[in-house]
């Protein structure tokens, strides 16, 4: 008798261990055929096991297109049973918007498929996939179980496409990393952007190159979109978000830039304080700090005159 | 009774009475750090020594620290020490004619508390300090110079600015060109400045620095100063190359 509840206790307590690691991915159908899992405006951590991040899909006729596939092996897992057991279809390709680790560690669970990004992203992933391996086991635990690094396994095609009664354009931009894969579809109007646009969320700059991330929205602007998904906040139908990402960049190289002409240091800079527009953008402080670390040194240099060398 | 009492009183009031606080960062190192790098003299942990560091360092090889000391007289050193990097010691500042500030950056291989202990001239240490997190591996990488072979071309070479501060200070920033190799990484030995003084116009010394392998390549340093914008530099590293530079506003 003893042994039996011993047994349906432990029966129990791997049944909560393995429900531990669900990740609480619930469809928001966006526009026709179109679906959007939005992850929560937080940095990476141990409770929401990297779900930060949106990742989309869209139910052609000829099979299931997949944008992005998350933080981890188990994300790209559920993310795939998820959409074939709810739309009885089977996922015939997927894109990956550009090489952080939020948007391509589910590659695992679909690597029998073609999994398409931009040259560079594939190169990204290769360089630097082990490092980001590494600290996203550091950060988010036991979420990454079993996770390795697999890249993309095709290099996209630019332009336009007919799939499955959808018209999708593929676009390569470049800013917030050296090439950022957006995917616009024809049919419905939807415009996944990957990390060009963050909404109401600090933008992450870790690869960025401000000039080039401004020119890419300008780009963004002019496309006949209805609805735009971002990398990370709320989906929307206007280009507000677009508007708000332009806006922050827009002061973070400035202030970067003042600060360097003043001769202040790095954790000077990092405690500027965050103006009143941007108060509301989720991680505002803590994502002005990383990027004082990733920005700072090339404007700081440039402040500094060559001092005269005795021979 | 008696001499039990004045016993208990010296041990309340001396400084040596109170070595035995605790460490306010909870470093399982602090004793050791103590021993090692203060000494084993007495200190205590002081409001007046702020230490200034992200909470989460986002490139464990340029983790920026930043230092201010406020209201004590007549510092003799300054000392830093990440307690949990494989090299410990990480610089020792001897401000003469300079404000006890310092901003620089350094590599951490882990996440680790970073002690920074200012010594009065009655022979007490006042301690502040910071905990950073980080990804972590800062110095067991070879050094970006060291990996691309360039470093050659600009060993050595300084280049500097002075801004006036609001504040009736000058800040005076210094980067020089160094590899900074901690001997950690595979067959790199260490290669490292070991010292750099900051003098003024008239060769008077207004700060002396020891720097340790843990300060990141291309070593990037402010001083807060007085209102001089002439300065000179004179530092060489572990195997007797020169530095030597004249900065001007």
């Amino acid at each position: 008798m003893k042994r039996l509840l011993l047994l349906a206790l432990w029966a129990l307590s791997t049944q909560l261990a393995a429900a531990g690691f669900e990740y609480p991915l619930q469809p928001q159908e966006i526009a026709p055929d179109t679906f959007v899992l939005e992850g929560k405006t937080e940095d990476f951590s141990k409770e929401n096991g990297g779900y930060i991040v949106n990742a989309g899909y869209i139910v052609t006729q000829d099979g299931i297109v997949v944008i992005d596939t998350g933080p981890s092996r188990r994300f790209g897992e559920q993310q795939r049973a998820l959409i074939e057991q709810t739309t009885g279809k089977k996922v015939i390709r997927v894109y990956i918007t550009h090489h952080h680790p939020d948007h391509f560690f589910g590659n695992q669970a679909f690597s029998d498929l073609p999994i398409y990004a931009l040259p560079e992203t594939i190169r990204g992933v290769q360089r630097e996939g082990e490092t980001f391996s590494n600290n996203m086991y550091r950060l988010i635990g036991d979420w990454m179980r079993d996770t390795s690094v697999v890249a993309p396994n095709q290099e996209v095609k630019l332009g336009r496409e007919n799939l499955g009664g959808h018209e999708l354009e593929h676009l390569a931009f470049k800013g917030h990393t050296h090439a950022d894969l957006a995917v616009f579809d024809h049919t419905t109007g939807v415009l996944f952007t990957g990390d060009l646009v963050f909404n109401q969320r600090a933008s992450t700059t870790p690869h960025a190159n401000i000039v080039d991330w401004l020119a890419s929205l300008e780009q963004l602007l002019k496309l006949p979109f209805k609805v735009l998904v971002p990398g990370h906040g709320k989906v929307t139908q206007d280009d507000q978000a677009i508007a708000q990402t332009r806006a922050y960049l827009v002061w973070l190289q400035t202030i970067l830039q003042q600060a360097a002409a003043n001769g202040l240091d790095m954790n000077e800079v990092m405690a500027t304080p965050i103006p009143a527009d941007f108060k509301e953008l989720a991680l505002a402080q803590s994502e002005l700090r990383r990027s004082v670390a990733h920005l700072y040194p090339a404007l700081e240099a440039e402040q500094l005159k060559p001092a005269k060398q005795a021979e | 009774m008696r001499p039990l009492f004045a016993l208990l009183l010296i041990t309340l009031l001396s400084p040596w009475g109170w070595a035995a606080e605790p460490d306010a960062l909870k470093s399982p190192q602090w004793e050791f750090v103590h021993k090692r790098f203060l000494n084993g003299e007495p200190y205590q942990f002081d409001g007046k020594v702020k230490v200034e560091a992200p909470a989460d360092a986002e490139d464990s090889l340029n983790v920026p620290i930043s230092f201010q000391v406020e209201d004590l007289e007549s510092i003799q050193e300054i000392v830093v020490v990440a307690d949990l990097n494989p090299i410990p010691q990480v610089l020792r500042f001897r401000p003469k004619e300079m404000r006890p500030h310092l901003g620089f950056r350094m590599k951490l291989q882990q996440g680790s508390p970073i002690h920074v202990a200012a010594k009065t001239a009655d022979g007490l240490w006042h301690v502040g300090g910071v905990w950073v997190n980080a990804a972590g591996g800062g110095c067991t990488l070879p050094s970006v110079g060291t990996a691309s072979g360039d470093w050659t071309k600009t060993l050595g070479k300084v280049s500097a600015n002075v801004w006036q501060r609001p504040d009736g200070s000058n800040r005076l920033r210094v980067r020089v060109m160094h590899p900074m190799d901690t001997g950690l990484a595979s067959g790199i030995p260490t290669f490292h400045i070991e010292n750099l003084n900051v003098l003024a116009e008239d060769n008077k010394v207004l700060a002396e620095l020891d720097l340790f392998e843990p300060i990141s390549e291309n070593p990037m340093l402010s001083f807060d100063v007085n209102r001089q914008t002439q300065f000179r530099l004179e530092g060489r590293d572990n195997n007797g190359n020169r530095i030597q530079a004249e900065v001007a506003q």
